[in-house]
Order: C-alpha cells, then structure tokens, then sequence
C-alpha cells in the first residue's frame, strides 16, 4: 500500500504530532481569551442583533439598537 | 454625537430570497425525479439529457449552490446590513453578484444534462464557468469587506466572523480544486491524478460542505435565533470558542471520505481522528442554539418560526454527531459506498439547511413587507409536512444502507458469497426507494405552501425597498471594558480577522495538502501500468459524460467480500494516469476497478443497449443515443498532447497516429462484435466506452507476478 510508500518520506510522523499540538494550543489559548473577556462587553455583543438599550449602574447608556423600533413606531 | 441618516437595501435581499425560492423548487424537483428514476429508470423518456448519471449532479448543484446559496446571500445581506448599521458598500457589486450568481446557475443547469462535466463532486461544473464563479465570488467579497470597513458598529458581531470565514476558505478551495487543464471551450482534465485527485477533491468536497453548508449557515443562526426568539445567545463566549475550534478542525477531517482507499493510512487516521474531535465545537453551537431558548421553550409551541429553527438545529446537532461516527473505520466499512451517505447528507440538507432556510424566510418577509405573516396555520402545516418527510425520507435510507452493506458481505458458512450477484442485492432495497422518494415528495409539496403563504403576506404588505434607518459612525472613544483586550483589537479589525482565520483555516489544508503532493513522486509506477489508448481515453470521456462514476465505484477495498465480489483490492500505483480519478463515492451498481475482460464485449454491447437484457430487473438505464453518435475522432490529438503535458508518458509525436490508432482498436472491437452476430459500426460512441470498461484494472490483471 502507499502508506508504505509514504513512511519512507523524512520525518513524515511528524505530522500528525504536530497537528495536536497546534490544535491544543489554539483551542486552550481561545479558552484563555474568551474567560478573560469583560462582562460589559459580552453583554454588549450579544445584544447586538436586538432592538434594545442597555445601561450600566449609572445609568449611562452604554448600548443602544433601536433601528426596528422607529418603524415599528412608523407604522 | 451626530446621527446619520442612511438605508438599507432590502431590493437585494428580496431578489435572491426570489431566487433561492425558485431555484428550490427546481432542485428538489429534479431530486424527485432522480429518486423515482433509481425504480422507474425509463423516466428519463430516452432522453440522455434525463438521464440520472447527468442529472444528478444538477440535483445536488441546485440545491447547493442555487437554493442553499441563495438563501445564505440573502440572510447574509439582510443581517450584515443590521449588524454593521451599514447600507451594503456598493449597490452595482450586490446586483453584479445577484445576476451572476444567477448566470452560473444558468449555465450549470444548461451544461450538466449535457454531459459538460468534470466529474468532480460538487465541483462538476467545467473550467469558464469556474471562471465566472471566481469573479463573481470575489465581488461578494468585496462587497463583503466593504460594508464591514464603513460600518457604524464599532464591534463585529459573531455571525459576521462566520461570513468571513466562508468567504476565505471557499476562494481557497475553488481555486485548488480547479486547477485542470483546458483541451476545449467545454472540456478539460484536472490536473491531479489518481490518489492526489481523490485527496484534493475529498478535501474540497468535504471543506464545502464545512464552509458552503455549515459556516454561513452558524452565521445565520446567531442572527435569526435570537431575532426569531428576541433574546441574546445563550452564550456569547462560547459561540467565539465555537467559531475558532470550528474553523480550525473541520479543514482536517476530508481524509475521512477515503478511509480504506488506497490513501495513507496516517492521513486516513488524521481524518478520523479530527473528525471525532469536530464534535466538541459542533455541538457547542448546537448547544448554544437550543440553549438560547432556555425560559421560552412555550413560546416554541405557538410560533412555527422557531419550531423550524429547533429542528434544523437538532438535525444540525445529529448529522454533526453522526459525520464523526462514520469516519470511525468500522463503522465506514459499512456506510461507505452506500445508502447511507445519502441519509446523512439529507439529515444535513432537508433538516439543517432546508428548515432553516424556512425559518429565516418566514421571519424576514413579514418584515421586509412590513406586515404580518399571512397564515400562522399553513406555516404549521409546512413545518409538519417538512418534517414528516424528512422522516419518510431519512429512514429508509438508512434502513436500505445498512441492509445492503450486510448483504454485500455475508457469506455462507462455506465461505463464499451469500448474494454474489450484485443485483439481488439492489433489487431487495427497491420497496425502501419508493418510501424515500415519497418522502421527498412530501418535502417537495411543503414548499408550495411556502410560496402560496408567502406570496400573500407580500401581498398584504408594502414592500420597503429602502430601509431608512438612522445611527451614530463609530468614534475614537476611550475602550470603556477593562479585559479581554487582544481580543477586541482584532474583532474590531475585518481585514486582519479575516488574514488570521485564512492562516488557520491554511494550517490544516496544508498539514493535508503538503504530503500530498509529495506522494506524487512517490507513487513509484506499476511497470504493467500503461496509459490508455486513444480510443479507451475518449471512451473514459464518455464515461465521464455520462456521469457512470455517480452509481459505480472504481475502488476495491481491501475486504475480503470485496476481493472476493471484484478481485484484487485497488492499488495507488494503477491510477496515475486517472486524470481526473472516477473512484466515485456511492455503489448504486456494483464496482467497475476490475470490469475489464469481465465479460464479453458483446455482453457490454447488449447490456448498455437495454440492462435488462443481460440482468433481469436491473435499475441501470438504456444508453441508445451512445449506438447512434459518431465518436469524435478529431479531438483525440489535443487529448493527447493534454495528457501528455499533465505527465501521461505518451511519445513524441503520437498525436499524429493516434487517430489511427483509435481506428485500428474500433475495428477490431467492431469486427468481434460482428461475428458475434450484432451489426456494429465503429464509429459509433459505443466502441470507444467498451474499449474503456474492458480495460478497467485489467494491467495487472493480467500481470498479477508484477504486483507484490
């Protein structure tokens, strides 16, 4: 079979190998950088699909999407 | 802060939402047609262009490209717009796309029921109209990038990550997996051979249902879910770790179409070992689909919208869970080659792509038209009937698949071949093919009750053309979050987003790709394995026209049920000259890698004039148009010199008898058709295809000493 073939190729069994490691790295230094993520922020991303105004402890508007609710106000 | 007043363009979203609509119906019908045809096959009325081996691939394009395609254009300009508080960048680029988008699927539907075919999965579609797609994907991506530049929201949302993905990777795929050499305006040979054609076809393949089916369609969903449900996300960190590990994982797992083929076997492994770890990031989505309806689970009871969402994304949720199970080996040696793949592929299809599709549509026309969906009751309806048919549809295939892999490997307690002809096999799961093709039939019907609802909810409303909205441009403001600042950095950054999603999408292509194509020197040639005559090259390209490679199979596996049945298992060494490689991936009839010598070429006459007349209650249909078509004989020398160029050891010089060549072979086929009684011409199509099968893995056949 080719595989034989191939095994005759230098340092072939690398590949694999390395394949985990990056794979290991990207996947727990993304677990790393989303954990670290600031709250605000978060909530600020999700919302924004959503016709909503989002304030902090203040009160200050810190987010607001209200593109849909003029033309529902239009109707 | 200055507000801006500015618009969206709903004028492109309703066009390829009309498109998608249209191209649906058509998709799905040729799919009924083509399932009926596999009990009924004279329903292609004797005409080649009905023909299943042609038509099926425009089934499969039309639903992908025409109908899915659509849809993903439609929800992304709709949503990007939304996202980004920005009107598309450039008008004339969204109705460049529009129309030749349209013009590609045009040609796509002239050309395949022609026989203009590369043969390729999903990528059958020959070299100008490759052309035109790169053109025109290109300009969905300028557009793309455009709007994100000028957008007023200073964050790029989620779903917009995933259009940027798709974006990069398929321009990488369509470009390696369109490397063929032209010989006409309408035929060209791929580059790659054998092995190294399997492997970048499997990879595009593959990567195309990852980015075309899959990508695009996770970008839709963070979108329309949480419009749909009017709540956020579940999880707004756990759709980033989705996207990332998504991207990254899914390019590696291509290998998994070709376990036990004469690929390696490290490769083969890498394929299914990434394909288990592809569950994690699938199901995370999945998870965070359904989990965005926490709390809100009545609301599913009475709104037909995200009861379709729920079951796309639980069909989404099974075929991401059943893919890694089938690139487990064992579990492959059963499904592969059988009906199976095609339950699979339609959970996918009709479930997660289909339903969302209605989902989305349902939401948005309402609101483009500024009114109420015309009849909660017939979207119902729809969703049941969809439902049920993708049940009718699912089953059986899975039941059939199944049923036949056991039956092509049973033997009899004496050792051989319980069912060795491979016929009785297929004739066993006719009853389940008249289930599935009801099954799409119900599927098929569902869709007028789209359109008729649909049509009257645009006609109680007032189409807004021009969405006037207003927002704020996004300032230098001082970051108001404290962590997580990497991360921001680059979200807000398309061009750089999308340069390090290439470089991770690009780390498992070429991990992939790299050994590849340093197989190809290492394939070391069978000295028996000789190039095709003239005449057994324009047969292959019959062959090829045809789309025979749709039901047959050029790959021996290395089982014994399969040497037995067959022959000797398949070789790397004897497809070096398989530009482009006819492996297939489905056995509707059995494996053709050893037909050569076979039988008699009066039996190959007799069976492709009626397949009845050799096998009683053979489903293949009649090919009567190959005994009156004149081969042509003068494009035998660009052929030639093609393959010769491509690195197929014909002499110098051998263009210019090859005709002659091809004549002398004809002749002799001809002439021992004659004494066997049938009166045979040797120009006719016909000579050059049995000239084609009854070479087929007869090199070391015949020579079998040469083979270790």
């Amino acid at each position: 079979m080719i595989s034989e073939y191939l095994s005759r190729l230098e340092g072939i069994e690398i590949y694999p190998v390395i394949s985990l490691i990056i794979f290991s790295t990207l996947f727990i230094v993304t677990i790393i950088w989303v954990l670290k993520l600031d709250k605000k922020y978060i909530a600020r991303m999700e919302n924004i699909p959503l016709d909503v105004t989002l304030v902090d402890k203040s009160e200050r508007i810190i987010f607001q999407n209200n593109a849909e609710i003029k033309n529902e106000t239009e109707k | 802060m200055q507000v801006e007043k500015f618009s969206y363009d709903n004028q492109i979203v309703k066009q390829f939402t009309i498109a998608a609509i249209t191209f649906a119906i058509v998709g799905m019908l040729v799919g009924l047609i083509i399932a009926v045809q596999l009990y009924l096959p004279d329903l292609n009325l004797g005409l080649q262009y009905f023909t299943f081996g042609r038509i099926r691939p425009l089934h499969t394009n039309a639903v992908i490209f025409a109908f899915v395609g659509n849809i993903i254009f439609a929800g992304i300009y709709y949503s990007l717009q939304r996202v980004c508080k920005a009107r598309m960048w450039n008008d004339f680029l969204s109705q460049f796309h529009f129309w030749g988008w349209q013009s590609i699927i045009v040609c796509a539907a002239i050309t395949l029921p022609l026989g203009i075919t590369t043969s390729k999965e999903y990528a059958e579609l020959e070299w100008p109209i490759d052309l035109m797609i790169a053109i025109v994907w290109l300009s969905f991506g300028a557009n793309l990038f455009g709007t994100i530049i000028k957008r007023r929201e200073k964050h790029i949302y989620v779903a917009v990550w995933f259009y940027i993905a798709t974006f990069v990777t398929i321009t990488v795929l369509h470009v390696v997996n369109s490397i063929e050499l032209p010989v006409s305006l309408f035929k060209s040979y791929s580059v790659y051979a054998g092995v190294q054609d399997a492997l970048v076809q499997w990879w595009y393949g593959h990567n195309a249902v990852a980015f075309f089916l899959t990508t695009p369609y996770l970008g839709l969903m963070y979108y329309y879910l949480p419009k749909a449900a009017n709540r956020p996300v579940y999880s707004y960190r756990l759709s980033i770790l989705h996207f990332w590990a998504l991207i990254f994982l899914y390019i590696w797992a291509g290998p998994h179409h070709l376990l036990y083929s004469a690929l390696p076997d490290w490769a083969q492994s890498l394929g299914t070992v990434f394909s288990i770890m592809l569950i994690a990031p699938s199901w995370g989505g999945m998870l965070n689909g359904l989990l965005t309806l926490r709390g809100a689970w009545d609301r599913v009871r009475d709104n037909p919208i995200l009861k379709f969402m729920v079951v796309a994304v639980t069909a989404y949720g099974m075929s991401t869970f059943e893919g890694p199970m089938l690139s487990l080996k064992s579990v492959n040696a059963i499904s592969h080659f059988t009906d199976w793949t095609i339950a699979h592929a339609h959970v996918g299809a009709l479930g997660w792509n289909g339903m969302l599709a209605f989902g989305i549509l349902y939401w948005m026309i309402p609101r483009m038209w500024n009114t109420e969906l015309y009849s909660k009751k017939l979207s119902n309806l729809h969703f049941w009937i969809s439902t049920l048919g993708i049940v009718f549809y699912a089953i059986p295939m899975y039941w059939s698949g199944i049923a036949q892999a056991l039956m092509w490997k049973q033997f009899t307690p004496l050792g051989v071949l319980q069912y060795p002809n491979f016929l009785e096999t297929t004739l066993q799961i006719i009853p389940m093919y008249i289930i599935r093709s009801f099954g799409g039939l119900l599927y098929f019907i569902g869709m007028f009750l789209l359109v008729y609802n649909l049509y009257k909810t645009a006609k109680s409303g007032k189409f807004i053309k021009n969405e006037e909205t207003e927002a704020a441009p996004i300032e230098n403001e001082q970051d108001q979050f404290k962590r997580g600042m990497i991360h921001r950095w680059l979200e807000k950054r398309p061009v750089k987003f999308a340069l390090l999603s290439l470089i991770v999408v690009l780390i498992g292509g070429l991990v992939e790709i790299v050994p590849t194509f340093l197989i190809k020197s290492n394939v070391p040639t069978i000295a028996a394995v000789k190039p095709y005559t003239p005449l057994e090259l324009q047969g292959r390209d019959i062959y090829i026209r045809e789309g025979c490679v749709s039901c047959h199979s050029q790959l021996v596996r290395p089982f014994r049920s399969e040497t037995e049945r067959y022959g000797e298992y398949s070789k790397a060494g004897e497809y070096v000259y398989d530009h482009p490689f006819l492996w297939g991936s489905k056995r509707t009839g059995p494996d053709l890698a050893r037909e050569g010598k076979k039988y008699p070429n009066v039996w190959q006459y007799l069976h492709l004039e009626d397949p009845t007349q050799m096998s009683p209650g053979s489903i293949m249909p009649k090919y009567p148009w190959l005994f009156t078509q004149t081969l042509d004989e003068a494009s035998t020398p660009v052929k030639i010199n093609a393959m010769r160029s491509l690195g197929v050891p014909y002499e110098k010089g051998y263009e210019d008898i090859a005709i002659q060549d091809l004549q002398m072979q004809a002749n002799e086929i001809a002439k021992d058709l004659i004494n066997n009684g049938i009166p045979a011409e040797p120009d006719k199509e016909i000579i050059a295809l049995i000239a084609y099968l009854q070479r087929l893995g007869t090199d070391i056949k015949v020579n079998s000493s040469i083979i270790k």
